[in-house]
């Protein structure tokens, strides 16, 4: 499967002029509406910026499928590049390759452990035919982001959104989300 | 130049007396190229993610029924999150159907079609049960569509199989974590096993219609291609809870017709009320 038709744009597409860093750089800014420790650019969120004829292009990938922050992501990346100057802006939505925990930047994972959330670790590797199976709770080393330990358990792979997991740590007693891997 | 906030930066030049936080941006599809790939039949391909994203949506509906009537808050927080992955599911599938053919968008799908019209199995649509039957349900959904999706990143249509790449990942974990319950209500008490193996026996008999072909197989993944799969999992699943495969008669459909030819249970009438019933008293309503 090759890149979907959006992410192949004409040749007056421009990424590589001074104007083009410049818009990027402003895209950059905008953080995650449920994660605001993050820029769309650490999440692996914000896939492509570029000025076509004046106008800035801004591509974006949802982590989930539901995820409901997707038009909150817009409506920042509309305004920010307003309020920075481009008045004609389009946000395009791509969904393949789909999203994935490794495109989170280094920065973006410590930041997340800094806000008390665990990053997460490699993302399973995509498998071809059938799914298999797993019946026993997935044993992973998560460390504990309040007190460093890597005595942790998993609660529940369910949490406050759809991209994290809920674990207690059995050192500091404390409970913690934690970025799965996906 | 300078804008107080983003209403005022999103609405300049629009003008829209409606407008509300998030609604210039009601398809999710926007921005995606939609441009049918030559050979694929619109009609067809617009018939198939009707049936998937319907199955979405009231599979949805049922888990959101769930809400604050679950044992323990982790299951709450999980049933929910299955729900909203299946809700993003529908509305991308629906859009992809919209898309395709000249008729009503997205929206109007859901909230203003007749039950006839909805191709959802069955299986998504009867009355939910106990925890058992949930647990059973969900097992067997996730385990049927998973299959599906994972044969669907082969398929003709680009956003078709971007959207299943994307789905692959949810369902993986929604199966995983019915399989696990599972597991752990048929190894569990008398009382647990029991509910288990009712919940089985409830479910089983919208199994069959899973696999029926339907009009549309052409186009994309036929369903019966993945019976067994379906089977070879459900077996691992089942001898790990300890329960026998269930040998339930398979409910008739109407003249050999079923969900996927809009021919329903009684209780899809009552899940389209509570669905619709908001959209269908304020038509014009933007949200």
């Amino acid at each position: 499967m090759t890149a979907m038709a959006t992410t192949t744009p004409a040749p007056t597409v421009d990424r590589i002029s001074p104007a083009a860093d410049a818009a990027r750089r402003v895209a950059q800014t905008v953080t995650d509406p449920e994660l605001p420790m993050l820029s769309l650019a650490d999440l692996g969120v914000l896939r492509d910026v570029w000025v076509d004829d004046g106008r800035v292009v801004v591509v974006i990938t949802p982590t989930y499928t539901g995820c409901p922050a997707m038009d909150t992501m817009r409506d920042d990346l509309v305004y920010t590049l307003r309020a920075a100057g481009y008045h004609d802006v389009e946000v395009r939505t791509t969904l393949h390759p789909p999203w994935s925990t490794d495109w989170i930047s280094a920065e973006g994972k410590r930041k997340l452990a800094e806000y008390g959330i665990a990053p997460p670790g490699p993302a399973p590797s995509a498998v071809t035919g059938p799914v298999p199976l797993v019946l026993t709770p997935t044993v992973r080393r998560v460390d504990c982001p309040v007190c460093g330990s890597a005595d942790t358990v998993e609660l529940s792979r369910f949490s406050a959104t759809a991209c994290k997991a809920l674990r207690r740590c059995r050192t500091c007693q404390e409970p913690f989300e934690h970025v799965k891997e996906i | 130049m300078g804008f107080d906030n983003a209403y005022e930066a999103i609405t300049e030049g629009t003008d829209d007396a409606r407008w509300a936080f998030g609604t210039g941006f009601e398809d999710p599809l926007a921005g995606i190229d939609t441009t049918l790939p030559d050979g694929v039949d619109a009609a067809e391909l617009a018939t198939y993610c009707l049936g998937l994203g319907d199955d979405a949506l009231i599979m949805s509906h049922r888990l959101q029924q769930w809400c604050t009537n679950l044992p323990e808050l982790e299951e709450e927080v999980a049933i929910a999150n299955i729900a909203l992955d299946l809700l993003g599911q529908a509305r991308l599938l629906l859009s992809r159907a919209a898309a395709t053919s000249p008729g009503p968008g997205e929206d109007h799908l859901a909230f203003f079609r007749a039950e006839h019209e909805f191709r959802n199995v069955r299986l998504t649509e009867v009355e939910n049960g106990d925890f058992g039957e949930l647990i059973a349900r969900l097992l067997v959904f996730s385990t049927w569509r998973l299959a599906l999706f994972a044969r669907l990143t082969e398929a003709a249509d680009p956003v078709l199989v971007a959207i299943a790449a994307k789905g692959v990942k949810e369902l993986t974990y929604h199966r995983d974590y019915a399989a696990q319950w599972a597991v752990r209500l048929g190894g569990g008490t008398a009382y647990s096993r029991e509910r288990l193996a009712a919940g089985l026996d409830a479910v089983w008999p919208y199994v069959g219609e899973l696999f029926v072909s339907g009009d549309a197989g052409g186009v994309a993944v036929d369903p019966a291609t993945v019976r067994e799969e379906f089977d070879g999992v459900l077996t691992q699943v089942l001898k790990a809870a300890t329960i026998p495969v269930p040998e339930v008669p398979a409910r008739p459909g109407v003249g050999g017709r079923y969900g996927r030819d809009g021919v329903h249970t009684e209780a899809m009438g009552y899940v389209l009320a509570e669905l619709q019933s908001v959209a269908r008293a304020h038509p014009d309503g933007v949200w």
